[in-house]
């Protein structure tokens, strides 16, 4: 009798956890509204603001000052400062109905997700009601700041990448100036390189490696001017030449010093991010990387001697030359924010008010966003800033797409090219081919039916 | 009328006794009260959520879409990654669990035979299972550091070949089983602790009979120590199954990623995909690129997979383990 009642409710206590379930679901993301601005901006602004940034030390103190300073223009407005958040934890304060006013993301690879989610609230409407033009950001930031049309957030800061060089080491070799083209990089790698009587690695030319300190496919595309996706949104990495020219380049410099060698150095070097570095230890006499590196060579290393310049391209793409990898922090409004007239006012003095750009470019030294910021002659900047400022500028910089799945698709890519720079494939197209393949899925699955 | 009254007298009685059961009954449910709603909230809810969730599109910021059995195909027809972290997990399971129990019992073994210094090897063999997780694999990583690791430079003063353990694909997984070698104190003290409750009469009675320390072990120790054996090869599989901070820390290390701030290598499962487990992908899935549907879908087919071998391994261990009612 027990066991029958037990068989009756079963079903019914499983119906109810479900429905429970299925509730609980809804409530946790349900709510994709975004309050519609007033027809003019407040006279006055009021009321607290809560702002969620990732910076920590001396950069989340460059923040504060301007926050700061916005704070002393708008005495009626409280500013909640929380430093160190990253994406992870805004996304999941946001999915679960934590009002957020103000976020920061230090990476563009979530727009995407952001605006076609309402997760970040679309800023159109307050950008046309205020004037806010635009256009005084380059378009190659305009880029990465929206997805399909939906502007969910402004620039806050650009990094950009090129070609860091150890002067000494270079003279030592009989060169004078940085490469230009692949060719010549990968010649003065090799006679920068320097063996022990084993045949030991002692200081590399050029680390090749995928996946050592900033060595992404990413970051190397522009010089190769290879695209990720087609005019329909497939990818395209299997058909633009641009990356089997890249793969074929990197290999063979990969297979120069040999692979298992190869590792074998790399997993001796310091960690990129600390005063271990590699080049700023002269173990590396060529990289790639962002302009922060100067801030990081003025405190850690401040005797090496070093210069800067555009990180070389495709011989058969000279036209390149002067171009980079561009990508930066994004700001924007929370979904649910509950002060969004003052949010909004935040975050539009700390995207596009000249002197809070520059300085924070200054303190944070990375590169400003708006025009008037680059041109602005308080803007710090020494030769070797000036190279970046130079990349940013360029008509053929470019950045990774953003998509609704996030950076799904770079980290398949970056999967392959692991098994390639260990011999592992023996078909390159055919490889590439099957990362397009992949990459299709990974987006169809990203996708609502 | 005496009838009637015993009725009622009957009636009255039953009444008092159904009243008296249903107060035990709510004072039972009281007492359980916390614990069911503990399980219900931990527990049920977060399984049949997940299995719902199984079932849609579901980005963690936008209401979860139905999609039917699409991400259970997706996992078995359009992901290699979820292949080589099945592999890599099963690798494990099979590796690791038994490597880890074998040298836990010869260390136990080895510390009850000591005639002196018991307590200090006790202390010295468990310390390792103290470290936390990540700290511990830091420091075997750098021991083992293919240029720089104290490891490699004795094996070169030795004139041995210096592999490159965690950097090489081939020696990743093997390099994670010396790593669990190294912290099996948490293993070594339950075997020891088992161990010392042989009673001795059964060791004294097989010396007089003349049996050899193999059939000493295989007859008297393992019989004795079975019920712990299989607890651990339950727990011990179960763990595996789940392995992640390890390798996430170790791929990290090795691959010189660790201070990018993501919290999660970019290259996930370096070197090669060697070190990819199945529950680093399916966290990766789910919060880095936020198929939260399908890292559920992933977590049901993992909760059935550990279940079945649970449930395999709690049968077997009626005929395995000794002293189990209706065995042996």
């Amino acid at each position: 009798m027990r066991i029958t009642h037990g068989r009756r409710r079963a079903p019914a206590l499983l119906a109810a956890a479900a429905g429970l379930s299925l509730l609980m679901s809804a409530c946790g993301s349900s709510d994709t509204s975004a309050t519609a601005p007033s027809s003019s901006a407040p006279a006055k602004l009021t009321g607290t603001v809560t702002f969620w940034h990732f910076f920590t030390d001396r950069e989340a103190e460059g923040i504060q000052k301007a926050v700061d300073k916005f704070v002393a223009l708008n005495p009626g407005v409280k500013v909640e400062v929380k430093k160190g958040q990253d994406d992870d934890k805004t996304i999941q304060a946001i999915a679960a109905g934590q009002p957020i006013d103000v976020v920061l993301s230090y990476s563009t690879d979530q727009i995407g997700k952001f605006c076609s989610t309402g997760a970040w609230q679309d800023l159109s409407a307050y950008i046309a009601r205020d004037g806010v033009d635009v256009n005084q950001i380059p378009a190659v930031v305009r880029d990465y700041t929206q997805f399909e049309g939906k502007r969910c957030s402004m620039p806050l800061l650009s990094d950009t990448y090129g070609l860091y060089y150890n002067k000494k080491l270079l003279a030592a070799a009989g060169y004078s100036a940085p490469p230009k083209t692949m060719t010549e990089l990968t010649d003065m790698a090799k006679k920068l390189t320097v063996l022990d009587g084993k045949g030991s690695i002692q200081v590399a030319g050029f680390v090749p490696s995928f996946g050592f300190y900033e060595n992404a496919p990413a970051h190397f595309a522009p010089s190769f001017g290879a695209t990720w996706f087609n005019a329909s949104g497939k990818s395209n990495i299997g058909t633009d030449p641009g990356w089997a020219k890249m793969m074929t380049w990197q290999k063979g410099l990969v297979d120069f010093y040999g692979y298992d060698k190869l590792t074998r150095f790399t997993s001796g070097l310091g960690q990129e991010f600390s005063a271990d570095n590699a080049f700023e230890k002269g173990k590396v006499a060529m990289m790639i990387d962002g302009e922060y590196r100067n801030a990081f060579i003025k405190a850690e290393a401040p005797s090496l001697d070093y210069a800067t310049a555009a990180f070389p391209v495709d011989d058969a793409k000279p036209e390149l030359y002067g171009s980079g990898y561009v990508t930066g922090n994004v700001i924007g409004i929370g979904r649910g924010a509950q002060n969004p007239e003052a949010a909004w006012a935040l975050v539009k003095f700390l995207s596009t008010d000249t002197d809070t750009v520059v300085g924070l470019a200054n303190a944070i030294k990375n590169v400003p966003t708006t025009t008037p910021a680059l041109q602005s002659p308080k803007l710090e900047k020494d030769a070797n800033y000036q190279t970046f400022l130079d990349v940013f500028a360029n008509a053929t910089s470019s950045t990774t797409p953003t998509t609704a799945s996030g950076k799904a698709y770079q980290d398949t890519l970056g999967t392959f090219t692991e098994q390639w720079q260990a011999g592992k494939v023996p078909d390159l197209a055919a490889g590439l081919t099957q990362v397009d393949t992949q990459i299709n899925d990974q987006l169809a699955l990203g996708q609502a039916p | 009328m005496t009838l009637v009254v015993e009725t009622r007298s009957a009636g009255v009685v039953h009444s008092a006794a159904r009243g008296r059961r249903r107060r035990q009954r709510l004072t039972v449910l009281a007492f359980l009260t916390p614990w069911l709603l503990g399980v219900t909230i931990f527990f049920v809810y977060p399984l049949i959520d997940t299995l719902y969730l199984s079932f849609t599109r579901f980005d963690l910021l936008s209401p979860p879409k139905w999609v039917g059995f699409s991400n259970y195909v997706f996992m078995a027809t359009k992901d290699p990654q979820v292949r080589t972290a099945a592999y890599n997990t099963f690798w494990l399971v099979i590796v690791l669990v038994p490597a880890r129990m074998v040298f836990g019992l010869a260390v136990a073994t080895l510390v009850t035979r000591l005639k002196s210094g018991l307590g200090l090897f006790r202390t010295v063999f468990y310390l390792p299972s103290l470290v936390p997780p990540v700290a511990g694999v830091l420091a075997f990583v750098f021991l083992f550091n293919p240029a720089t690791g104290p490891v490699n430079q004795v094996l070169a003063a030795l004139g041995l070949p210096e592999p490159l353990w965690f950097n090489d694909p081939s020696l990743a997984k093997p390099s994670l089983v010396l790593l669990g070698l190294w912290g099996v104190g948490d293993l070594m003290i339950i075997f020891l602790a088992s161990l010392l409750d042989v009673p001795r009469e059964q060791y004294e009675a097989a010396s007089l009979d003349g049996v050899n320390p193999w059939q000493r072990f295989r007859f008297i120790t393992i019989p004795n120590i079975s019920p712990v054996l299989m607890f651990a090869a339950i727990t011990g599989v179960i763990a595996a199954l789940q392995y992640f901070t390890e390798a996430v820390v170790a791929a990290s290390v090795a691959s010189g990623q660790a201070t990018t701030g993501g919290g999660n290598s970019s290259l996930l499962g370096y070197p090669e995909g060697s070190t990819l487990t199945y529950a680093q992908w399916l966290y990766n899935m789910g919060f880095k690129n936020y198929y939260l549907g399908y890292a559920s879908a992933l977590a049901v087919v993992m909760f059935v997979i550990s279940l079945a071998v649970t449930l395999v391994l709690l049968r077997r261990a009626r005929s395995l383990v000794y002293g189990v009612e209706g065995t042996r």
